[in-house]
């Protein structure tokens, strides 16, 4: 019989059987028999020291989204745990596989208010696909694999293991597990063949049609299949914020991004569709606008794996329940050639005007006074990179900017928190995702609120040397917060205006390059020093606070009800 | 939409957290739940919450799907009262000196109801049936002094010949067989 070991061993030997080659987190008393064993390094899994959970968990996120691999987060009980809520709750809005190992007190504590003792299972239910407590040695193993089927099957979403003390050090036999089956869980539905054909026949008997591809295209591997589809049946293809980069930007068919602050082709021929096939995304209210006025000239198809997603924001006419890839393959014999330019050519019109009222502006590059606007910085610091690096934002105006003025080739090329839009996600996801995949640049766009949030992780890059290049969109404000305010609340400021550190100083104190860009002119020049810099760089580029994110859907309005600029509608022809 | 009362049948695996699993569901979105009764079912290993809650359909349809949609729900369905046979259990306990006086016979016979136990000091009567049957009983007895009450959940089974869940399962232990 095989020798015991002890749980912490287990542990760290399941993770690399579960293919985890690196994680990150926080040590603590509670989780110490395990680091431990991680400072043995024995099973080859890497391990990056976070300077706070929330961190460790953001860069988990980066690593998933980047590689489509689970993020493995590891902490203490109690604050370490807690730290965790916030990632958690993301990692579940945005659909990305995390597995959380947190620390717990001794079985005998538990209840009692034991030091750093905290009731994680119940604090994170709302928040993960799935959690569990582990007192046991003996139920490691299985547990973790369970948890790592739950993270990346189906609608990848986070888990939490809750190990007890007791699991730690007790000793037991290791037992390398095969993939469960778990029979109240569908991971992998097929989708019902007559929905495909009678999707195939609205397609095929559609004049207007309009996919709106989603997170689930990459999720499920559909990039290709999508635009196969897509050129087969001249369909052009909106993606949501979290889409981006599923197909192309340069893809004949791409049509741009939907949402509030998408591009005006997609928003206003939503309205004009007779069809909406809606493939792995889940009608978030920021892309649907007042649902009562949503599509009313179109039949709605949803496809999804996740069937608690049907009807509940939008009701549809028709559901294929599956991942996206399943579906599209199905579907993509059955779909017939059909010439649909008139139908085509309508985004370009918007288009047109799109560029010439909003992004000309933007473009430039430079406001009056020679600081800087982010669309125009964007641009080129994208354009630097070939248009190919992985593109991480931060939230707020700089995520709006970014995912609007970068242009996308490979797929898993935007990381960025969606759903939930956490401040402080943009640092630590990049760290992760560079992490995840070495080989492709990595640009963060962050504003100086969220920097600040998460700007610990400096220390991440510092130690790991992880190359990342950080383009700080710094207008000394809270500007999301601020163009609302200006818009909505008569232009009361609120505690947005920004006292901010010398942020090139407090990225020298981690040893990080920096430069202050103050004007337009010097602009070209740092980029490409940036861009040619063989580590992380940040780049603090001064923005002139008044810019604003056009076009814009305010909440109410319909999705064709759109602000061109602070006081103008957009009225196409 | 108009609000109704609904029983929501939830098979579950048995494990601890599940009712904190179903109940998060609801209170997110301030659902009162109004009755719930957790058992065993015909399936060995099966565990069944049965929850009464007034809500319009598309509210409860939404939140039937999310119930599935936790790992260790097996299946939850939506049930109207004309699709299945409910009882609930009462409890009533009244002062035996006021009771002597009364027709307790009587008062049992005209409700089904019957008694459980006569202590010197009080009397405790048992009644199973719908809410407002149940009801009626304690509005009879109220004169008499009620010292304590107490109403079980709603239990129910459906006019299906099976449990709900069997066609499932059998789907999913196929889906095993194959893989």
């Amino acid at each position: 019989m095989e020798e015991k070991i002890t749980g912490s061993e287990i542990l760290i030997r399941a993770l690399a059987d579960n293919g985890v080659e690196c994680m990150f987190g926080y040590p603590g008393g509670q989780i110490m028999p395990v680091y431990d064993k991680i400072y043995e390094n024995e099973y080859g899994v890497r391990h990056y020291l976070a300077r706070h959970e929330q961190g460790a968990i953001h860069a988990a996120e980066g690593y998933a989204r980047a590689t489509g691999r689970t993020g493995v987060v590891v902490t203490t009980s109690g604050p370490g745990a807690m730290n965790l809520l916030t990632g958690l709750a993301d990692a579940l809005m945005d659909s990305t596989p995390i597995v959380a190992i947190s620390g717990q007190v001794g079985t005998a504590m538990l209840g009692k208010d034991a030091f750093q003792e905290s009731d994680v299972i119940s604090s994170v239910l709302p928040v993960t696909k799935w959690a569990i407590q582990v007192r046991t040695p003996e139920d490691i193993a299985p547990a973790l694999s369970r948890a790592f089927y739950i993270a990346n099957s189906g609608r990848p979403g986070p888990v939490v293991i809750d190990l007890a003390r007791d699991a730690q050090v007790g000793t037991a036999v290791y037992e390398k597990q095969t993939a469960p089956f778990i029979r109240s869980y569908d991971s992998d539905p097929v989708p019902a063949q007559e929905a495909i054909e009678e999707t195939a026949r609205f397609i095929n008997e559609s004049e207007r049609p309009l996919v709106l591809a989603g997170h689930g295209i990459m999720i499920s591997g559909a990039e290709k299949v999508l635009s196969e589809f897509a050129e087969k049946g001249e369909l052009p293809v909106a993606t949501t914020m979290l889409g981006l980069s599923a197909i192309p930007t340069d893809h004949p068919q791409y049509v741009g991004m939907l949402g509030m602050h998408g591009n005006l082709g997609p928003n206003i021929n939503t309205n004009r569709a007779d069809l909406i096939l809606a493939v792995g995304m889940r009608f978030d209210d920021r892309v649907t606008g007042d649902i009562k006025k949503y599509a009313p000239n179109a039949k709605i198809i949803h496809i999804d794996i996740d069937e608690s997603e049907f009807d509940k924001m939008i009701k549809c006419n028709l559901h294929i329940h599956s991942d996206a890839r399943k579906a599209l393959e199905s579907l993509l014999p059955l779909v017939e050639g059909k010439s649909r330019k008139e139908w085509r050519a309508s985004f370009d019109q918007h288009r047109k005007v799109e560029e010439e009222r909003v992004m000309a502006r933007e473009l430039k590059c430079a406001a009056p006074d020679g600081r800087m606007l982010m669309g125009g910085v964007v641009r080129k610091v994208c354009e630097a990179f070939g248009n190919d690096a992985v593109i991480v934002t931060d939230v707020g105006q700089n995520q709006m900017f970014a995912v609007k003025y970068s242009r996308f080739k490979s797929s898993r090329s935007l990381i960025s928190s969606g759903g939930l839009g956490t401040m402080g996600f943009g640092l630590p996801a990049a760290i992760g995702a560079k992490i995840g995949v070495p080989g492709r640049n990595v640009v963060l766009f962050c504003g100086d609120g969220g920097l600040q949030m998460t700007v610990e992780e400096f220390g991440m890059i510092m130690e790991y040397g992880v190359d990342v290049k950080i383009v700080l969109l710094n207008n000394n404000f809270l500007g999301n917060v601020r163009q609302w305010q200006h818009l909505f609340f008569k232009g009361r400021f609120s505690s947005t205006p920004m006292v901010n550190p010398n942020f090139k100083m407090l990225a020298g104190a981690y040893v990080i390059e920096a430069a202050d860009v103050a004007e337009a002119s010097q602009l070209d020049d740092a980029i490409k020093k940036m861009a040619d810099h063989d580590g992380a760089y940040l780049l603090n580029v001064n923005i002139d606070e008044t810019d604003m994110i056009f076009p814009m859907t305010p909440g109410g309005n319909g999705v064709d009800e759109i602000l061109l600029n602070e006081s103008e509608y957009y009225k196409p022809v | 939409m108009e609000e109704q009362l609904f029983t929501i049948a939830v098979y579950t695996e048995n494990r601890v957290t599940l009712l904190h699993q179903i109940s998060m569901i609801f209170s997110r979105r301030c659902l009162n739940i109004d009755s719930m009764t957790v058992s065993a079912c015909s399936i060995e290993g099966v565990h069944k919450f049965t929850i009464t809650c007034r809500s319009t359909r598309q509210m409860m349809e939404q939140v039937v799907k999310q119930l599935e949609k936790r790992i260790d729900v097996i299946k939850a369905f939506l049930l109207t009262d004309d699709e299945i046979l409910f009882q609930e259990v009462a409890l009533y306990k009244v002062p035996t000196e006021n009771v002597v006086n009364t027709d307790i016979e009587e008062i049992v016979r005209k409700h089904g109801a019957r008694v459980l136990e006569i202590h010197p000091e009080y009397t405790v009567f048992e009644k199973t049936g719908h809410t407002h049957e149940i009801k009626e009983l304690y509005e009879h007895l109220k004169p008499l002094g009620i010292r304590q009450f107490v109403r079980s959940g709603r239990i129910a089974v459906t006019r299906s010949s099976r449990e709900l869940v069997d066609e499932f399962l059998e789907l999913r232990s196929k889906r095993k067989l194959d893989q």
